[in-house]
């Protein structure tokens, strides 16, 4: 811990979200739609040790606290993850992530025949049929989708 | 009484759900031979076909003009708004309004629970890519019904069991019933393991082989699919194996007495047209359900308190 520490300094406030399987730190915060052109201060470890995962990922952003259903999205690839809600330097709210029973806009289905791979006008939508390991279901043509998820992110 | 808005998937369907249709259809037979009927008179079905049918959408238009109402037809995609790049979502929002329920067949999968998500009036799928096709998959049913039994069935699935989607939907509704179900088909054209476990999870006995001859004796239906030409790189390949699938009335000799063969047609070589004079035959009975079937789907969604 005291090494990473060292990476990235205590934010006042906003979230830590901690234990990101490691290398899906920036698969985390392209789920909570924080990309290239935002204005937000945001931290990334990658790859630090960690006794729980062996290697792991750190996103720090400050001054927001992100919202349980945003956050819940990133247990899609970061099962493991904790949330930790920051204010004057210390941890106010801590939680774990659970997947919630619908997906919309996250994940795009991976059959090429599918209409939500066109440019109709919808977002795509996944149901939730398993969180461990995660199975998802396309709802329109009811394809599954349970490896390599982090590839179908929109 | 079905409480549906739209027939889009046969996962959506119990097997009481799956029941009442069937034996509506039952009752509506009369009228799907010719007895006169204006259960639906004044009401507009739509066709949006978008691929080629011949006997779906003329066994809906049937069915609904025997219940006399009436159809009106999007015509070839290439001479309608679609070809101006349309969204399938406008369009029917558009067509919606002009009739009391659609139906839609389109090249992609989940087309049709996109069109329920956008049509003001019920919506049922006619197929939608290789995804589901679940007016064929009722329509399966009842002829097992009327023509064998859905109870204790044991039943072989004989062909292209990989790409066909009748018998991927058919496999599901099957399982409500507790069927036996044989999976017959080249290796390269195996059912989805994807299916299989979820048969497996019902609890249906599924056996899988190769070889057409050890199982027709032992069944009480044969539910035949085409195996298509262009599944096969080997044109050598392709003939041995459209041989080794193909019904004879010599290869029926032993066949249990009540046991009935069934096509979802077009057939090409599976059949040979020899068998259509043996007592097994039901493919083209299998094809006139359509009608009954479809009417009773129209009768629950837009017949009101008829």
């Amino acid at each position: 811990m005291a090494e990473v520490e060292l990476r990235v300094k205590p934010i006042k406030s906003g979230t830590v979200i901690d234990h990101i399987a490691g290398g899906q730190a920036l698969n985390v915060l392209k789920i909570l739609g924080i990309s290239g052109t935002t204005d937000a201060t945001v931290s990334v470890v990658m790859n630090v040790e960690s006794k729980k995962l062996g290697k792991k990922d750190i996103v720090k952003v400050e001054d927001r606290e992100l919202k349980e259903e945003e956050v819940n999205k990133i247990a899609l690839i970061a099962p493991a993850a904790t949330i930790n809600i920051i204010r004057d330097y210390s941890v106010v709210e801590k939680r774990t992530v659970d997947l919630p029973d619908e997906i919309v806009g996250v994940v795009r289905c991976q059959n090429p025949s599918c209409i939500s791979n066109t440019s109709e006008p919808i977002k795509s939508r996944m149901l939730v049929k398993a969180k461990n390991p995660v199975l998802l279901r396309c709802i329109y043509c009811e394809q599954p989708l349970t490896e390599r998820i982090a590839d179908y992110l929109i | 009484m079905l409480k549906k808005r739209n027939v889009l998937s046969m996962r959506e369907f119990s097997r009481e759900e799956i029941d009442s249709v069937l034996d509506l259809a039952s009752s509506l037979e009369p009228y799907a031979r010719g007895k006169k009927s204006d259960m639906l008179s004044g009401k507009i079905l739509a066709l949006l076909f978008f691929e080629p049918s011949t006997r779906t959408r003329m066994s809906f238009e049937t069915a609904m003009k025997r219940l006399g109402g009436s159809t009106i037809n999007l015509g070839a995609a290439e001479a309608s708004s679609i070809a101006k790049g349309e969204s399938l979502a406008d369009t029917v929002r558009v067509i919606g309004g002009y009739a009391d329920a659609l139906v839609i067949r389109h090249p992609k999968e989940g087309s049709a629970r996109l069109a329920s998500e956008f049509s003001p009036v019920p919506v049922l799928n006619a197929g939608d890519g290789a995804g589901h096709h679940p007016t064929q998959t009722l329509l399966d049913l009842y002829t097992i019904k009327k023509e064998s039994s859905l109870e204790d069935l044991e039943i072989a699935l004989v062909g292209d069991l990989k790409y066909g989607r009748t018998v991927h939907s058919l496999a599901y509704a099957l399982s409500l019933y507790g069927a036996d179900i044989t999976l017959v088909s080249p290796p390269s054209l195996r059912m989805p393991e994807q299916i299989k476990a979820d048969l497996s999870s019902k609890g249906t006995r599924v056996r899988e082989t190769c070889e057409l001859n050890e199982v027709i004796n032992n069944v009480d239906v044969l539910y035949m699919t085409r195996i298509q030409r262009e599944r096969f790189p080997d044109p050598v390949e392709y003939s041995k194996v459209a041989r080794s699938y193909r019904l004879t009335p010599e290869s029926l000799a032993n066949a249990r007495e009540n046991l009935i063969i069934m096509h979802p047609l077009p057939r090409v070589d599976e059949i040979s047209p020899a068998v259509d004079a043996t007592s097994h035959a039901r493919y083209f009975e299998q094809s006139f359900y359509g009608v009954p079937i479809r009417m009773a789907l129209l009768k629950m969604l837009i017949g009101g308190d008829n």
